[in-house]
C-alpha cells in the first residue's frame, strides 16, 4: 500500500466539461442498471484528464453526486489506486520504472537522469512547473527494459543518453516519438529472429 | 523448435497488421458459426481434450473452470471477465496480444461467452496499457461494425456485448476476485473463497474469468483440434505459451514457444544468450517474480512447464523468465522484488501488510551487509508466517521469492551479514544491553 495525501491547495468547485461529461454518460452506460459505481474508475480518470493529470477533492464530491453513492467511497478508490494523482503533477508525467526485470539493466541511470533534468526529488515540479517524475512499480514491458512511462506512452530500450534526450524535449514541449529506441521491431529479439521467419521477408 | 505453422500468435511481432482484415487472412473469424452449432458441450468437451491450463499463473483447466457454469441460466444473468491485467514483474505478454492480436482475443470471448452463456463480457486491462487497449477497443468497434459481435454476433444468433474496463495501477487487481471488486468500482481487496465466482461472481453472479492469453488461444484450438493442441508439449502441460526472456541476456524478446522446452534453449537460441555467456548466469526466476529463483547449476537441464518446475519447489506461473548474471547482486534483486510487494499488498490481511515490510526492510539491510546472523532464520520465520495466511495467494506471492533466496543462496546471506548481536570482544561499549551475559562469562 502506498502512501497518498492530497494536496493542500484545493480547488473550491469542480464540474466535467461538456466532452467529459459525455464521455462520462457513454461510460456509466456500460455497466448494468444500478451498478453505476462501476463507472468511478473510468470517471475518475477523466476527471484527471479534465485537471491537468490531478485529481482534487471537488472532483470526488463531483464524482459521488454524479453516481450517486457515498463521497467516502469515491475517496476510498482515488486513494487505493496508484495511477490517482492527488495533488499536481507536470503536464508531462513521467513515470520511470524499477522493478527487478528493469533494475538489472540499469534503470538507476534514468533515474539519475530524471534527477538532472527534472528534479532532485521524486513528485517535484521541474523549474519551469511543466513537468515532474516518480518511480514506479513494474509497467508491464519487461523484455523492452529499461523503459519509463511519459503520460500515456512507453518510451523502451533506453538508456541514460538516451533518457536526457528524450527529456530535453518533452522541457521544450515537444513530444518525443514514443516506442523502442533501439530502433528493435516491438518485442522481437534484436538481430536474432529466429521464428516467424517466412513472414519477416514477406 | 517449434514449428512456424504450429505457432498460434502469427502476427506476435506484429509484420503483418492488426486489424480485421489480415486478421481474417490469418484464419481469425472464419466460420465461427460452426463452433457454436455444435454445441456448448461439444466446445467445452474439445477444450478439455486439449488439456489447455489457464495461462495467468496458476494453471488451472481451464475447460474443468468453464464446465462450473452453471448449466440453466437462473434469475442472475452470466458474465465473462477477461483479466489483463498483466501487472507481474518480468511478464509482457499479454500486450501484445492486445495490440498486435486483439481479434483471436474477441473472437476467443465469443466462443468462450457462448460456452458459459454470458451475454456480457469485460475485459479488464491495466491502466497503464492506455494506448494499448485503445488499439482493442479500435478492433472491438471493428468487430461490431462488421456484426461479429453485438446482436446474433457473426451469426451464432448470440448476443455479445464486450466492454474494456481499465484498472489504475494496483497488481493485486490481477487477482480474480480483487478484480471483480475492481470492476464494481471498490478497493481492489481480494473476497474469501468460496463461494466461487463461477457461481458468486461479479455483482454477485455467476461470472467465469479467465487470462487474456488462455482466451485468446481457444479459436485456434477448435480449429485445428484439441488433439493437435494435447500433441504439443507433454501430458497435462500441453500447447504453445508464449515465453518473456528478459534481464540479463542479449536479445530479451517475447517469443512463443512449445510447453516444457528446455530453459537452456529459451535462453541460449532465442536470446541470444545471457550477457557475458552460459558461465555468467547466477539464477533464473523462471515464472514470474512471485516465483522462486532457480540456481546456475538446475537450468542446465530444466525443462519449462507447471509440472516440472513444481518439482523443483518452483512455478511456471506466468512465464516471464528473469535471467539474472553474476554481475547482479542477487539479494539486492530480491529486496527490489520485496518492495515492490511492500508497495502492492492491498492492506487487508495483517500478515502481508506489516510481514512484505519486514522481508523488504530485512533484505535491504541484508543487501547491504548490515544485518544480524539470527536474523537470517528469523526471515525465513517470517516468510512461513505470511503464507497461507492470508485470504489470496498474494502471501505466497511475496514469500516464496524470499524462500527461494534462502533455500539458494543462504551461504552467500551468511557470508556478507557476519554481525552478531551478542558482542563477545569490545567490551567497551556504552549502553551495551546484553552486558549480562558476558559478565557471566567473565
Amino acid at each position: 500500500m502506498s502512501l497518498k495525501r492530497p494536496a493542500k491547495d484545493q480547488p473550491k468547485n469542480f464540474e466535467f466539461s461538456s466532452s467529459s461529461l459525455e464521455a462520462a454518460k457513454t461510460i456509466v452506460a456500460r455497466y448494468p442498471e444500478g451498478k453505476q459505481q462501476s463507472a468511478v474508475m473510468a470517471l475518475l480518470y477523466i476527471a484527471q484528464k479534465q485537471n491537468n493529470n490531478w485529481i482534487p477533492l471537488a472532483a470526488m464530491k463531483y464524482i459521488a453526486k454524479f453516481l450517486n453513492m457515498p463521497y467516502i467511497k469515491v475517496y476510498e478508490v482515488a486513494t487505493f489506486y496508484s495511477m490517482y494523482n492527488l495533488s499536481p503533477v507536470g503536464k508531462y508525467f513521467v513515470q520511470v520504472c524499477t522493478t527487478t526485470p528493469c533494475m538489472i539493466r540499469g534503470a538507476n541511470k534514468l533515474v539519475e537522469a530524471c534527477k538532472e533534468k527534472i528534479s532532485e526529488n521524486e513528485s517535484e515540479l521541474s523549474n519551469d512547473k511543466s513537468c515532474s517524475w516518480m518511480e514506479v512499480e513494474c509497467l508491464g514491458a519487461c523484455v523492452n527494459a529499461p523503459m519509463m512511462q511519459i503520460n500515456d506512452d512507453y518510451y523502451e530500450d533506453l538508456d541514460k543518453e538516451k533518457t536526457l534526450k528524450i527529456l530535453d524535449k518533452i522541457l521544450n514541449g515537444e513530444k518525443p516519438k514514443p516506442g523502442s529506441y533501439r530502433g528493435r521491431i516491438n518485442n522481437e529479439p534484436e538481430n536474432n529472429r529466429k521464428t516467424l521467419m517466412d513472414l519477416k521477408n514477406a | 523448435m517449434l514449428k512456424d505453422q504450429d505457432r498460434i500468435f502469427q502476427n506476435l511481432y506484429n509484420d503483418l497488421g492488426s486489424d480485421l482484415n489480415s486478421s481474417q487472412k490469418r484464419g481469425d473469424w472464419v466460420n465461427t458459426k460452426e463452433f457454436t452449432d455444435k454445441g456448448r458441450e461439444w466446445i467445452i468437451n474439445e477444450i478439455k481434450d486439449s488439456q489447455l491450463r489457464g495461462r495467468g499463473g496458476a494453471g488451472f483447466p481451464t475447460g474443468l473452470k468453464w464446465s462450473f457454469a452453471p448449466k440453466e441460466v437462473g434469475s442472475r444473468p452470466h458474465y465473462l471477465v477477461i483479466n489483463g491485467d498483466e501487472s507481474e514483474p518480468g511478464t509482457c505478454k499479454d500486450r501484445d496480444i492486445l495490440r498486435f492480436e486483439p481479434h483471436k482475443l474477441i473472437e476467443g470471448c465469443l466462443i468462450a461467452s457462448y460456452a458459459v452463456q454470458a451475454h456480457v463480457c469485460y475485459i479488464y486491462i491495466r491502466g497503464e496499457y492506455f494506448v494499448d487497449g485503445q488499439k482493442l477497443q479500435a478492433a472491438i468497434d471493428e468487430a461490431y461494425k462488421k456484426n461479429l459481435i453485438g446482436k446474433n454476433a457473426a451469426g451464432t444468433g448470440w448476443d455479445l456485448d464486450i466492454y474494456i474496463h481499465y484498472g489504475a495501477g494496483a497488481y493485486i487487481c490481477g487477482e480474480e476476485t480483487a478484480l471483480l471488486e475492481s470492476i464494481e468500482g471498490k478497493k481492489g481487496q481480494p473476497r474469501l473463497k468460496p463461494p466461487f465466482p463461477a457461481l458468486i461472481g461479479l455483482y454477485g453472479c455467476p461470472t467465469i474469468i479467465n487470462n487474456v492469453e488462455t482466451i485468446a488461444v481457444v479459436p485456434t484450438i477448435l480449429r485445428r483440434g484439441g488433439k493437435w493442441f494435447a500433441s504439443l508439449g507433454r501430458e497435462k502441460n500441453t500447447g504453445t505459451k508464449i515465453f518473456c526472456i528478459s534481464g540479463n541476456v542479449n536479445n530479451p524478446c517475447n517469443v512463443e514457444e512449445e510447453m516444457n522446452i528446455p530453459l537452456k534453449e529459451l535462453i541460449e537460441v532465442h536470446a541470444g544468450g545471457v550477457i557475458g555467456g552460459w558461465d555468467n548466469l547466477k539464477a533464473v526466476i523462471p515464472g514470474g517474480s512471485s516465483m522462486p529463483l532457480i540456481p546456475k547449476e538446475k537450468c542446465e537441464t530444466l525443462t519449462m512447464d507447471f509440472d516440472s518446475l513444481m518439482a523443483e519447489k518452483s512455478g511456471l506461473g506466468t512465464a516471464g523468465v528473469v535471467v539474472i548474471n553474476k554481475d547482479q547482486d542477487i539479494i539486492k534483486c530480491m529486496a527490489r522484488i520485496a518492495r515492490f510487494y511492500k508497495h502492492e499488498s492491498c492492506g487487508q490481511c495483517t500478515p502481508c501488510r506489516e510481514g512484505s515490510g519486514w522481508m523488504w526492510r530485512m533484505l535491504e539491510r541484508m543487501a547491504r551487509g548490515e544485518a544480524s546472523r539470527d536474523e537470517i532464520e528469523m526471515l525465513g520465520d517470517v516468510t512461513k508466517q505470511i503464507e497461507g495466511h492470508t485470504i489470496c495467494a498474494f502471501g505466497e506471492g511475496s514469500s516464496w521469492p524470499v524462500q527461494g533466496l534462502l533455500r539458494h543462496f543462504k551461504d552467500e546471506i551468511k557470508k556478507r551479514n557476519k554481525f552478531d548481536p551478542i558482542v563477545r570482544e569490545n567490551k567497551n561499549i556504552p549502553y551495551l544491553v546484553d552486558q549480562h551475559l558476558l559478565d557471566k562469562n567473565a
